[in-house]
């Protein structure tokens, strides 16, 4: 699924002017805890967050992520967009809340990128 | 020697173009054609007519070894071809008032020469008189069109060596280390360290997976450092050929129960500290997850340290 399409589904707002809306996304995942994120995202995937702060970047881009959308119309601070514009990181903001966001996204065809907790450190 | 007096802003350094650097770094006697056609002043204007149309250039200095004495130029022929005297010298009517540049002059000196001069060849002379070369509009831009090539070449090397650095580098054991210290509750730069340091891994040419896993097990010790240090932690990143190692410290209050803390979701972080995504209980089992080795020793006099290695050589398939 491409950025556009998240976007238009999660009738969301794009923060990033630089984000290139063509990319390719393979799977999402939804979570507010940093290291619940980690355990679980895997690579070229959406992040559905309701937290707004640069860590949610940081983490976003040691992970791999490939588009965030902050939830529930959170507006980040001007540092947070500032740092997802320095890395190309494209960052979307929806009014919508993670369950609604996550559902549309699901009921479209994008995947789950999260494991289920028993699971989620067993090697391929 | 700078010409302009002009004070110049940061904001017209940003602008200054590599092409202009150059014309600065560049001498004249680096971009100059060094070998140079002269006339003799005691040829004929008609031989000197031949020379010309056989060299297929519009003008050339006058001078005997070495030493200048004019400048002919297309202009000078012409005269003598209205005049009907083709058969005088040379010295009859070359120009002897002669702009020239020095050999040790920076480009952009010539450069003003030029524009200020309107002549179309400058004749260069070395630090003493001499007749070295002659300097067109076109050397300098062939000069520095081959100065850029040079740059680029050197850029293209620069990033070679960077991911090729530890098979160019021969010793018993070559390392490289990263240093980074973490303040005490520094949220905002949470995550700075390790991204860096991932940034740092794909440019020696570490696979997007392994830089990943490091930057993952790297950004849950920061994070621990940020929330449990007391002043300050350090974070140790030792890359070599085939294992990255990392070490964590911190001078926190220590782990009382490191079992108990490997334990998924198992968190002593405040409220507050949970509200900013942090303190999951999930950190030390990432990190577990992600490398080879691990190895947390703890104590309350002592702090806490964290010592990681992942291997680079085996192929090691991991749900991260």
């Amino acid at each position: 699924m491409k950025i556009s399409q998240i976007l238009e589904i999660s009738e969301g707002t794009m923060l990033t002017p630089n984000a290139d809306l063509d990319t390719d996304i393979l799977g999402g995942f939804a979570g507010d805890l940093m290291s619940d994120v980690l355990a679980s995202i895997q690579p070229e995937s959406v992040l559905i967050t309701g937290l707004s702060n640069p860590q949610v970047i940081r983490t976003a881009l040691i992970a791999d992520v490939r588009v965030v959308i902050f939830a529930r119309g959170k507006q980040p601070a001007p540092e947070t967009i500032k740092l997802a514009v320095e890395e190309r990181l494209p960052v979307i903001t929806s009014e919508l809340g993670l369950y609604e966001i996550s559902g549309r996204l699901l009921q479209n065809g994008l995947p789950s990128f999260e494991k289920r907790m028993l699971h989620a450190f067993d090697r391929d | 020697m700078v010409p302009d007096k002009q004070p110049i802003t940061d904001d017209a350094a940003g602008k200054i173009t590599r092409v202009e650097e150059l014309a600065y770094e560049l001498s004249v006697g680096e971009v100059m054609t060094k070998k140079v056609f002269t006339l003799r002043p005691d040829q004929t204007m008609r031989e000197a007519l031949d020379d010309i149309k056989k060299h297929r250039i519009s003008g050339a200095p006058v001078a005997v070894d070495g030493n200048l004495l004019g400048i002919l130029s297309i202009e000078d022929l012409i005269r003598s071809l209205r005049d009907g005297r083709i058969d005088l010298t040379v010295a009859d009517y070359m120009t002897t008032n002669v702009i020239t540049a020095r050999k040790e002059d920076q480009v952009v000196e010539a450069l003003k020469l030029f524009v200020k001069s309107n002549v179309g060849r400058l004749p260069v002379l070395d630090s003493s008189g001499v007749l070295v070369g002659v300097l067109t509009k076109g050397d300098i831009t062939d000069g520095l069109l081959k100065a850029l090539q040079t740059d680029y070449e050197a850029e293209e090397l620069i990033r070679y060596r960077a991911s090729h650095l530890f098979e160019d580098i021969v010793s018993d054991r070559s390392t490289l280390t990263l240093r980074y210290s973490v303040k005490k509750d520094d949220f905002s730069r949470g995550g700075a360290a390790s991204n860096n340091i991932k940034k740092a891994l794909l440019r020696l040419g570490a696979t997007p997976q392994i830089a990943r896993r490091c930057g993952i097990a790297v950004y849950e010790a920061e994070i621990n450092l940020i929330i449990h240090t007391n002043h300050g932690g350090m974070l140790r990143v030792e890359i070599e050929k085939d294992r990255i190692t990392v070490e964590a410290y911190d001078d926190g209050p220590g782990i009382p129960d490191i079992t108990l803390a490997m334990q998924p979701g198992y968190s002593t972080a405040s409220q507050a500290i949970r509200e900013k995504g942090f303190g999951a209980g999930m950190g030390l089992v990432n990190i577990k997850s992600c490398v080879d080795e691990m190895n947390l020793t703890s104590s309350p006099e002592r702090g806490t340290s964290l010592f990681m290695v992942m291997h680079l050589e085996k192929t090691r398939h991991t749900s991260i």
